[in-house]
């Protein structure tokens, strides 16, 4: 009757050593859209993709503010995120009443990871269905995590989670030793290439369906959705749009990741980076 | 059978006996702190140049007997934090063991973020606010010092029993704040003129201050312990307060066996 004995619940490992509820729960954060988070040595930058159910709904919210110094982008199960970015907006409350402290961005981060291992030890639990890039500055400069619902927690230079975020990465791998010294503005704009390339070949980035964040070390939590997004899609330039996108994306197939604006990071990278288009998803 | 829902799930009366509540009930009221017993005096603390300078004498008065002489009130919180407390000793020694275990606690993550004075102070005043508010407070007066290990700006700040906090570039609690403020005020009316004031002169300051309570403070000690803290860290000692003159004394008529 079962095919897969070993995936009703979150407790028990498959004879392999997996424990399937956690790897489906990996599985609905792909099922999310795009989200793409990246860090300067003065900025971090979070972008993202909104969808809509239908054309007349709204689109859904993918970047939640959780205080001044910290915020959070989500791919997945948007009620999970809801509850983890109220238990982080508690956690950042608490930190402030009682230490006059912004919370440590490390310690948020390890609290919600706790909070997430738990579900994957207890029966009768479920894993979180989401997955969080975690933005913040704290006394230790600008960070950017990345949390996943299996409990773990990394630190990143970029980093990119949801459908096809592995288009973004590509194009983070492939630009992320420029990225600490950039300005502010450049680093969105390379936040919006790497969402750019998740794009399905049809869709575009737009004042709908983008969101930013971004904070620095002395610029408090800045989001910019709807109008507000127009001035960072407009430094995209021409670059930005589909035509030109659907021309980059097939010398990109063609050349094996020699885009037009790939002159100086060729000479940064040397020959053997431009395979990493072709790396598999984890 | 019991029908009143109160006897539901409790043993029946008829079966156990009555169930002797008396051990709830204790004869006394609960009772909360409404007095200190053993008592430290004056804490004084002075901001200067690059740091601040904090001391305590070394007495723990029961009532008007000067019960113990060596008792530490400085405590060393991290790397650039100094608290002073007066008021009851037990109650400093319980917030002692509160910011020891806080300490602990918070080096457990070793990820680079320290508690350092401000934090320090804030927690201590949401501690004693929290028992105020429970009407069975801490009955202690502190100052908390310290200096930022980057900026090197210096940290002063009062909190009480009640809960209350101010900051300023003098501070002392006790009798302190009615004998030694008005001199230091004299010396450091502001942030400016802190800023002004070298750490030598400061502990100069400071010493005099300590011998008018020795002098006029009734609960004070001839030796004290003070700490400096700057940029690169803490700094303590001790002192005993040298080149007394009594000679005022002989004035003073009224008391004891004397003949007019």
């Amino acid at each position: 009757m079962f095919r897969n004995n070993y995936d009703n619940d979150s407790v028990t490992f498959s004879p392999q050593g997996r424990i399937f509820q956690v790897e489906y729960a990996l599985e609905a954060i792909k099922q999310g859209s795009a989200a793409v988070g990246l860090r300067s040595k003065t900025h971090v930058a979070l972008v993202a993709l909104k969808r809509n159910a239908e054309e007349l709904g709204s689109y859904q919210k993918k970047i939640i503010p959780i205080d001044k110094h910290l915020g959070v982008a989500l791919a997945g199960l948007s009620p999970d995120a809801r509850v983890l970015s109220n238990f982080m907006r508690q956690q950042s409350m608490a930190s402030r009443l009682l230490y006059k402290r912004p919370v440590p961005v490390a310690r948020v981060v390890n609290a919600i990871a706790d909070k997430a291992q738990v579900n994957t030890q207890h029966y009768g639990k479920r894993p979180y269905g989401v997955g969080l890039l975690i933005a913040g500055v704290d006394e230790t400069g600008p960070h950017l995590w990345e949390f996943q619902p299996s409990g773990q927690i990394l630190e990143y230079f970029g980093a990119a989670i949801g459908a096809r975020s592995q288009s973004a990465r590509t194009y983070l791998e492939r630009y992320f030793e420029s990225f600490p010294d950039v300005s502010r503005d450049e680093l969105v704009v390379h936040g919006l290439k790497a969402l750019r390339d998740t794009l399905q070949q049809d869709r575009e980035l737009t004042t709908d369906n983008t969101s930013i964040a971004i904070i620095g070390i002395d610029e408090d939590w800045k989001q910019y959705d709807g109008p507000k997004v127009k001035r960072f899609l407009d430094l995209l330039g021409e670059d930005g749009t589909r035509s030109q996108r659907a021309a980059r994306m097939d010398t990109a197939v063609d050349v094996g990741g020699e885009g037009e604006d790939d002159d100086e990071l060729a000479a940064l990278l040397g020959p053997q980076e431009g395979t990493s288009a072709m790396d598999t998803t984890e | 059978m019991n029908q009143f829902p109160h006897g539901w799930g409790r043993p029946r009366d008829d079966v156990y006996g009555a169930y002797d509540a008396s051990y709830l009930n204790s004869t006394e009221p609960v009772t909360h702190t409404q007095r200190p017993i053993v008592t430290g005096t004056s804490v004084l603390g002075v901001k200067f140049k690059d740091g601040v300078i904090i001391a305590a004498d070394n007495i723990a008065s029961y009532g008007s007997l000067a019960r113990y002489d060596n008792v530490e009130r400085l405590l060393q919180v991290g790397t650039h934090t100094v608290i002073g407390a007066g008021g009851d000793i037990s109650d400093m020694q319980y917030l002692h063991l509160l910011l020891d275990n806080l300490l602990i606690r918070e080096q457990y993550p070793a990820d680079d973020h320290h508690l350092y004075a401000p934090q320090v102070h804030t927690y201590l005043s949401r501690v004693l606010y929290q028992r105020r508010n429970k009407f069975d407070p801490l009955w202690n007066s502190i100052l908390t010092a310290g200096a930022d290990p980057k900026t090197s700006e210096p940290f002063l700040s009062y909190v009480d029993l009640r809960g209350t906090t101010f900051s300023a570039p003098a501070l002392a609690t006790g009798f302190g704040a009615h004998l030694a403020v008005p001199i230091l005020r004299r010396y450091v009316p502001d942030d400016a003129a802190a800023e002004a004031l070298t750490q030598e002169d400061a502990e100069k300051l400071v010493e005099e201050c300590m011998k008018v309570l020795w002098y006029r403070d009734a609960r004070s000690g001839v030796t004290y312990s003070w700490a400096v803290i700057k940029k690169d860290g803490v700094e303590t000692g001790n002192k005993k307060i040298e080149n007394q003159s009594w000679k005022f004394a002989e004035m003073i008529k009224g008391y004891g066996a004397q003949n007019i």
